[in-house]
């Protein structure tokens, strides 16, 4: 570092220097690789306005290795020549020297030696002058010692063609002094020890500066999965208002859970096997509670409870199918039949958010299996303004505040509402949630009485979690394809705080 | 959600008035439809085959309205134009009336062979109809949304239109051997029987749907007039020979079915929609069906219904305060002439043929509040006092999970659903040690089970991210399946933790050490005494032998750790070695 011996003695010749010194000069000087100045004229311009440095490019010619070897042995021609005795050597022996071939053409031309072609064993070459004066040699030496100035232009290039010389940019610091020169540099702390703490040697020390431009170094931590932040932030705001949660862990549920007991009749299009994934094995529920089911036939089939039904032939069998769930609300249905079942009756709020599941077509947005939050109050004399009531606040706290409510047609709940809000990246209004009022066909028959009304509101896990992160296909969310990096970088849910800049896939 | 397509030109003729794109779209909204999407045909056929196809196409603006699925009185123009004129009081909701024909009435004799196949059949007549190209083809098109939505694609209701001056009644429902049925099908020059027909719509788009209804039934359905001309061979094809066009006069309607109250449902939406069209406008000329046991019924049943809804009921239920006056008038813009009766709470709501969605008064105070203006009602918060409860399973597995990552775990979520591969296999098992529930109809093999174990989704987890650095350590808490007789439906879910530790070393004692925390965690301390935890050597074909050990814990086996065995880190596309750890934390509720 800054005390290496370089720059110290960098430092002490820049303090006689008049202006200033060229560090490809100076690693001549001190017989040492350029590259080492260059280090230490980098870790002193670290040290604040200790010098100054002006960054110059010099042109400069060098030997090639070839050029290295003729400043040292000579060039081939006058190698060719020396090795010629006074009695002459056969060609062809002159020829498988290492310089023959050049040596000779050129020796040949600068006429030094002269061939004899009716020697009696073949061509015999012979020197013609007493001795040479290696031209070639003593230029190149003088390039090497770094006066190639004293050449000729012609000279050069014609060297430069024979490729003995190059000519190569050389990237030099011209070094001068700075407002703080000083020869005396102290050796920078990088960092507080004990031992300093201690001794007090602290105080006299100076400390190398920090580069806050660079990244700190991440703690090696686990990470939570961000679809599941965001269902802690649900559980979070039904806990806050009140509401309890059902158990759902129940992937399986009979058709009858599922479909019948909401009133949704045996031949309606979601019960079909292109929407709904029916169980082979084990195909049926076995137990049902047999006289809420006959209930629940008779409304089908009949009516009653002030309603005409649905006048068909409700089938056992179709009850009993086993399927995995297609919304949570088959769970809903089990909590309200258990809260049916206590007496007195006692008002309830309830949520969940699991796991469903739909044999759909698949795409960006859709899989064949998501989370469903789901929200249910039951008390007496509710309405359709308390459930509105209720989504208000509930949305409020996701930081939705402008709702808009258009009628809907839900099999199980009368009336029926879509939850919009509005976009504002989007200009436009987009539908956030279902909701509406469950009906008498579906909760009388549980055994719930009369007056008791109960509201109901359902969303998707995933459509909020894709807009709040900014994820566009499903896969790198849910399932094995995730993006783990997407899981490590991924920020707090915090619903209610301002959004980031508005993204454009809520339309999705 | 059925989607009507309407031309916006025709459409705002009908309203007596244009509206901008957003005005109509506000309109929809209110009242419970939702414009979908403004298009021509152009436009559509240039989206699906290409602009080249589209050239010469008709650019008219159309607009696609989504209609809830249960109105089956909005799905053609005419119905949209009556519900919207009466919503906006432009016009009263018309009487449909039944009337019989001065000559003789028509008749359809349904014999007993349709018993075993499609045992219903309602008919109707339309008398001195006008089409134009228009509705002509709003006739035909409403015809196929009935089809597609509430006779649940032919296979419960099959409509049959038929130019009735081309026919001699009375008609014959009958169900015969297909090699016995012959006759020239809609738009075919030449005479085909029913085998023969079967085979050519096998390739035919939009027949080939329909089919299997019959398909493999002994007798196929067909109904003849009284010189043995074939009108139709219901749910598949209409006879050509009564095939009706724009200039047809008198049209003879048969919906044949498996249901009979949705027949008797499509029959009054066609003749109500339509009728408006007839002579005598919406007055429809009944017919006679006589049932195999000779009773003798008259249809379309147009039936008129009274019900009785008290008006502080409505306000109760939706919260408004309205006067049952004001309430009477909100249910009559929906089509269900009210008024106020009685006390003078009374309100008598008639509901007509078209509105065979109302079958309680729920259904009545949905439409006072539709009318009334959903975004009108007051806003209020419940007075439900309750104590919110979390479902303990649930908060165990909160509180984990936020040690695990604090542990240094990243959290994984995968699907519940995968291939018996993944869960046996891949695994060295054999499907059938896995208690694994089964799906019958899965689209891919992806979806054939409910996973019995998490490890699986989470060594694909690994392998999708194998260039991230390593080491990759993941968990996922969450529910497993098992079939399980002593459930109600046969199988139960298991709240599972699992982790993986994956590196160039096995790591074991890392996957044991989290294990020791997980149960530091839960307050079981270590060793075999009551209430402790320990783990003994074990082996199992997902491990590698030597470095497999269960795990008890409160007396009773929770799971395994150990080392993957090489087969199943390769079969999982994985090369590093591979630790794992898997309980059930039930017992710890």
């Amino acid at each position: 570092m800054a005390d290496g011996p370089v720059a110290e003695v960098l430092l002490r010749r820049l303090e006689a220097a008049d202006g200033g010194l060229d560090s490809a000069e100076l690693a001549t000087e001190l017989g040492v690789e350029h590259q080492s100045v260059v280090g230490a004229v980098k870790s002193l311009q670290a040290l604040g306005q200790i010098i100054e440095t002006e960054l110059r490019s010099t042109k400069r010619w060098e030997l090639t290795t070839e050029g290295e070897e003729i400043a040292q042995e000579g060039s081939h021609e006058a190698r060719v020549f020396r090795s010629i005795p006074p009695e002459g050597l056969p060609q062809s022996e002159l020829m498988r020297l290492p310089s023959g071939k050049v040596g000779f053409s050129k020796a040949m031309s600068n006429k030094w030696i002269r061939v004899d072609k009716s020697a009696a064993d073949g061509p015999r070459v012979f020197r013609v002058v007493d001795s040479v004066e290696d031209e070639v040699q003593r230029r190149l030496q003088l390039v090497r010692g770094g006066q190639a100035e004293k050449l000729g232009e012609k000279e050069r290039s014609e060297l430069r063609k024979r490729k003995l010389l190059t000519e190569v940019t050389l990237k030099t610091y011209w070094v001068s002094k700075g407002s703080a020169f000083s020869t005396s540099i102290s050796k920078q702390e990088t960092e507080l020890s004990p031992e300093m703490i201690s001794s007090g040697s602290w105080r006299d020390r100076p400390f190398k500066p920090y580069n806050f431009s660079a990244h700190g170094v991440l703690p090696d931590s686990g990470h939570l999965h961000p679809l599941l932040k965001v269902r802690s932030q649900f559980r979070q705001i039904f806990l806050e208002m009140g509401f309890t949660e059902m158990p759902t862990d129940n992937y399986i549920e009979s058709s009858f859970w599922n479909f019948d007991a909401l009133f949704q009749p045996q031949q309606h299009p979601a019960r079909d096997q292109h929407d709904t994934f029916f169980l082979r094995d084990p195909a049926q529920a076995q137990q049902l509670p047999m006289d809420y089911v006959h209930r629940v036939k008779r409304t089908h089939s009949q009516g009653g409870y002030g309603s005409q039904g649905y006048k068909y032939n409700w089938k056992l069998d179709e009850a009993r199918k086993n399927l995995l769930r297609t919304h949570t609300t088959a769970a809903s249905a089990r909590a309200l039949y258990r809260l049916a079942q206590k007496k007195p009756f006692t008002p309830a709020k309830y949520f969940s958010i699991d796991r469903v599941f739909r044999n759909e077509t698949l795409d960006a947005t859709h899989l064949a299996e998501f989370h469903q939050i789901e929200g249910v109050v039951a008390d007496h004399g509710l309405t359709l303004g308390h459930l509105m009531g209720v989504l208000r606040e509930f949305f409020t706290k996701l930081g939705i505040t402008q709702l808009r409510f258009k009628p809907a047609y839900n099999p199980y709940t009368e009336p029926s509402m879509e939850i919009f809000s509005y976009h504002q990246g989007l200009k436009k209004w987009v539908e956030v949630g279902n909701s509406g009022i469950f009906r008498p066909e579906m909760l009388l028959p549980m055994g719930l009485p009369e007056n008791v009304s109960v509201i109901a509101w359902g969303l998707s896990l995933e459509r909020p979690t894709m807009i709040k992160y900014g994820i566009n296909n499903i896969r790198e969310l849910v399932g094995h394809k995730v993006n783990l990096q997407m899981v490590y970088d991924s920020p707090l849910c915090r619903l209610d705080a301002e959004r980031g800049p508005p993204s454009t896939q809520e339309a999705a | 959600m059925p989607t009507v397509s309407v031309k916006r030109d025709l459409l705002f003729r009908a309203l007596g008035r244009t509206y901008t794109d957003e005005e109509f779209d506000e309109l929809c909204f209110e009242f419970g439809l939702e414009l979908d999407e403004i298009t021509s045909e152009k436009e559509i056929i240039s989206k699906e085959q290409g602009n080249e196809k589209a050239h010469g196409a008709s650019d008219v603006v159309l607009y696609k309205i989504d209609v809830p699925a249960n109105r089956y009185d909005l799905l053609c123009l005419e119905g949209l134009v009556r519900g919207l004129q009466v919503f906006k009081e432009r016009i009263k909701t018309p009487m449909y009336k039944r009337v019989m024909p001065k000559g003789e009435v028509q008749k359809l004799i349904i014999t007993e062979e349709t018993a075993k196949i499609r045992p219903y059949a309602v008919a109707a007549v339309l008398r001195n109809i006008k089409f134009t190209k228009d509705r002509y083809d709003s006739f035909i098109e409403l015809q196929e949304k009935l089809h597609q939505n509430i006779c649940r694609k032919r296979a419960l209701v099959a409509i049959g239109t038929h130019d009735l001056d081309t026919l001699s009644g009375p008609f014959t429902y009958t169900a015969k051997k297909p090699s016995d049925i012959k006759f020239k099908p809609l738009n075919k020059s030449k005479e085909y029987t029913a085998c023969e027909l079967m085979n050519i719509y096998k390739t035919d788009n939009q027949l080939k749907h329909y089919l299997h209804i019959i398909e493999n039934k002994p007798l196929y359905p067909v109904i003849y007039d009284s010189n043995g001309v074939v009108l139709s061979m219901p749910p598949i094809i209409n006879g050509n020979h009564s095939k009706i066009t724009v200039n047809t006069k008198n049209v003879f309607i048969e919906c044949t079915g498996t249901d009979f109250t949705k027949a008797k449902i499509v029959l009054d939406v066609i003749v109500t929609m339509f009728s408006e069209y007839c002579e005598n406008q919406f007055t429809v000329e009944a017919a006679e069906v006589v049932f195999p046991n000779g009773k003798l019924h008259t249809f379309p049943e147009l039936a008129y219904r009274k019900e009785m809804v008290r008006a502080d009921l409505i306000n109760k239920k939706v919260g408004i305060r309205e006067t049952p006056e004001n309430l009477a008038k909100l249910l009559t813009r929906m089509c269900l002439k009210s008024e106020v009766i009685g006390d003078g709470n009374q309100i008598e709501v008639e509901i007509p043929p078209t509105r065979a969605d109302i079958i309680h008064a729920c259904d009545i105070i949905e439409d006072a509040a539709i009318a009334y203006g959903y975004n009108n009602i007051q806003m209020t918060l419940p007075k439900t006092y309750t104590i919110a409860n979390q479902f303990p399973l649930n908060k165990l597995t909160e509180l984990l999970r936020q040690d695990m990552a604090a542990a240094g775990f990243t959290e994984a979520l995968t699907f519940a659903l995968c291939s018996q591969e993944d869960i046996a296999d891949k695994l060295g098992m054999d499907i059938s040690a896995t208690k694994a529930v089964h799906i019958s109809n899965p689209k891919t093999a992806e979806f054939q089970v409910a996973r019995t174990t998490l490890l699986p989704g989470l060594l694909k987890t690994l392998a999708a991210n194998r260039k991230m650095p390593l080491p990759l350590k993941l968990f996922e808490i969450s529910d497993i399946v098992i079939k399980d007789s002593s459930r109600d439906v046969g199988a139960r879910n298991y709240r599972h933790l699992c982790a993986v530790y994956y590196n160039k070393n096995p790591g074991f004692e890392i996957i044991h050490g989290l294990l020791d925390r997980i149960m530091q965690l839960l307050d079981v301390p270590p060793g075999e005494k009551k209430g402790g935890y320990a783990i003994k050597a074990s082996e199992g074909p997902v491990f590698f032998p030597g470095r497999c050990a269960e795990i008890f814990a409160r007396g009773q086996s929770i799971g395994k750790l150990g080392v993957l065995h090489p087969d199943v880190i390769t079969k999982f596309e994985l090369t590093m070695p591979c630790s794992c750890v898997e309980i059930n934390i039930e017992p710890f509720l």
